[in-house]
């Protein structure tokens, strides 16, 4: 093939690769860069008795960093998407290894499948049927009441709502284990056993690190739709812990302040991609 | 063939069915206005589609409008204290009294120094009631609430919900403090903010409407602050056992006011809209909404309720109840931005 054939070859194959990327390079474009370029130049803007001000002023941000409720609405998302994360990878990681490890091959897409069906449901309906079951008069009160033990008091807290949260994504988290899980080639345990590893020490020298992509993905995927989730802590939570979507609907609903709403939106978003940062790095450093 | 007809039909059908009433009508309105008994009859009248958009808070329906264009809404149902705020921006138009029904309405629903401005009126009330204690009298008694001090002070801790919208609830504070909502200042922050976090100490949840509704109806809480006849007149069949009470202190009285955008395009069918939501008919089915109950603005509407009704809304108590409640607070620009920093701090708390 003369170059200049091939040079033609090469060009082609680049405006088609430019033409297939192109959707996807609009779909971005189109529903996140400008979105999220409209929200930044709106959290400089101000809300005034007039209107919305177009201006270049740090003062939202500085009322954020001003005001302690705000701050404490910032630790409160943290701490519960934290604790969600940690909750779910606990969970999800023993029900991966039975449905990958130990369960029947023909039982595997059932039992999958069973982990799948919470996703049917709404989170206000999931939330709500956490409220029968953790409310004052709720199933687990009334079997308390029954067996003569205390009320306790598990509706509108932390605790009910990072146990909805945790219910919902330890499915989610299952998925991503058992897709490691199964890739994992068997014969690496056999290696490990036939090298005198107990079972401890092949999970984990063996198993462990070569699943952790899998809990990573999962526990970013979390972390993001976890501390951005407006429904659970305010159906759940019952105003008692207020996190930064309740703030950003706080903004919008009560005081329509977009800026106000746009520079917590902002503030929301460094904290996902900290935490994107944080996995990539782990991964990166991992696929070395 | 068969299949492909059926499909034909039904896209015809749905077309026909949309095009049926081909003028609109667009009404920001509260949850109490989007039931078939209030809305059915004037569409059938006049033959047009309402299109009903809810919010809850002022601030809510200011964010819907910025973000519409002029000409997108007719009639906007807002908090009647909020009006002249609405009246200021240029949202609404001007009314013509002599076509409302203001010799039937309740005096002291008038609210000339909300609705009229430089002589000119905006807006009418349609619907009042109160934001005070609402509770049940199988766990408490109404002795017990008597002093709306005690709410704050600890001794119903884990037993009480509160009403999570600033306004009806600081200012009833400021009643159970002694002051008066109309002369509220930002020297009288401190104090209510003082009572307010001491009221989260002993809250079980703070909520909106329906979960408001859902925490005293469930026996989830025993009180709520807040509450009214909104929260327990519309259950008094499921739920006898609710009831709701004014403190020695007094209570603070909502009214909700209606009136028509200055920009609507069809201005003479929101006064018509206005007009039927201020008749007897409207008046009653507005007053037993399904998203909460309350005292309709025009006294005409008594005609249209029953007796079970009427006590359900305390019909015969209303002189009574009238002259114990202050109307919320309607504060400035700066003040209420200071009221929602201190709310914001309860709800972190």
């Amino acid at each position: 093939m003369s170059q200049t054939a091939a040079t033609s070859l090469e060009t082609a194959e680049r405006r088609r690769a430019i033409a297939l990327a192109a959707p996807a390079f609009l779909w971005t474009l189109g529903f996140f860069v400008l979105p999220f370029a409209i929200m930044f130049v709106l959290s400089f803007w101000q809300r005034t008795d007039e209107g919305l001000v177009a201006s270049w002023t740090l003062e939202n941000y500085r009322t954020f960093f001003g005001e302690t409720a705000y701050l404490e609405a910032a630790l409160n998302s943290i701490e519960i998407t934290l604790a969600v994360t940690f909750f779910s990878v606990l969970l999800a990681y023993p029900l991966a290894w039975i449905i990958a490890e130990e369960l029947p091959a023909r039982y595997r897409r059932l039992a999958l499948a069973m982990a799948i069906i919470p996703f049917w449901t709404s989170y206000v309906v999931r939330s709500y049927a956490w409220t029968l079951l953790l409310a004052k008069r709720g199933v687990i009160n009334t079997w308390l009441s029954d067996w003569g033990l205390p009320v306790l008091d598990l509706a509108n807290s932390r605790i009910a709502t990072v146990t909805g949260f945790t219910h919902f994504f330890t499915m989610l988290l299952v998925l991503t284990i058992y897709a490691s899980l199964v890739q994992m080639p068997p014969n690496l345990k056999r290696a490990a056993a036939d090298l005198g590893a107990g079972p401890f020490a092949t999970f984990r020298h063996v198993i462990l690190p070569l699943t952790m992509p899998g809990i990573a993905v999962g526990a970013f995927i979390t972390f993001a739709i976890c501390i951005g989730d407006y429904v659970t802590p305010q159906i759940l939570g019952g105003g008692n812990d207020l996190a930064l979507p309740q703030l950003i609907m706080l903004q919008v609903g009560r005081r329509a302040d977009l800026p106000m709403a746009a520079t917590l939106s902002i503030i929301l978003m460094i904290f996902v991609t900290i935490a994107y940062l944080a996995t990539a790095r782990y991964m990166k450093v991992e696929g070395r | 063939m068969l299949k492909k007809v059926s499909v034909a039909l039904a896209i015809t059908t749905a077309l026909w069915s949309n095009s049926a009433h081909s003028q609109e009508l667009n009404a920001l309105v509260w949850c109490d206005h989007t039931d078939d008994a209030l809305i059915k009859p004037f569409e059938e009248k006049h033959g047009v589609t309402v299109n009903l958009k809810e919010y809850e808070g002022t601030g809510a329906a200011l964010s819907l409008i910025e973000q519409s264009q002029p000409g997108d809404w007719d009639v906007l149902v807002i908090d009647g204290v909020d009006v002249p705020r609405a009246v200021s921006a240029g949202i609404l138009g001007e009314l013509p009294t002599d076509q409302l029904p203001y010799d039937s309405l309740f005096p002291e629903l008038v609210m000339e120094e909300n609705h009229v401005i430089d002589g000119k009126t905006y807006a009418i009330s349609e619907k009042f009631g109160y934001n005070t204690v609402s509770f049940n009298k199988d766990k408490v008694s109404q002795e017990d609430l008597a002093d709306m001090t005690k709410l704050w002070s600890g001794d119903f801790s884990g037993q009480l919900a509160v009403y999570d919208y600033y306004l009806p609830v600081m200012g009833m504070l400021a009643v159970g403090l002694g002051k008066e909502t109309a002369n509220l200042t930002m020297d009288d922050l401190p104090e209510i903010e003082e009572a307010l976090l001491a009221l989260k100490d002993s809250a079980a949840s703070v909520g909106e409407v329906v979960a408001s509704q859902t925490a005293i109806a469930t026996g989830e809480v025993d009180i709520l602050v807040g509450g009214g006849e909104w929260v327990t007149a519309g259950l008094t069949a499921t739920n006898p056992e609710l009831d709701w009470m004014i403190p020695d202190q007094g209570a603070v009285r909502w009214s909700q006011s209606i009136g028509v955008f200055a920009d609507s395009k069809q201005p003479d069918l929101a006064l018509e809209f206005v007009k039927h939501v201020l008749s007897p008919e409207g008046q009653a089915a507005l007053a037993t909404s399904s998203c909460y109950w309350a005292m309709p603005a025009n006294s005409a509407a008594g005609d249209m309720l029953t007796d079970g009704q009427k006590t359900a809304l305390r019909w015969d108590q209303q002189s009574e109840y009238l002259a114990k409640a202050q109307l919320y607070p309607a504060p400035d620009s700066e003040l209420d931005a200071a009221m929602q920093d201190v709310w914001t701090r309860f709800l972190a708390r």
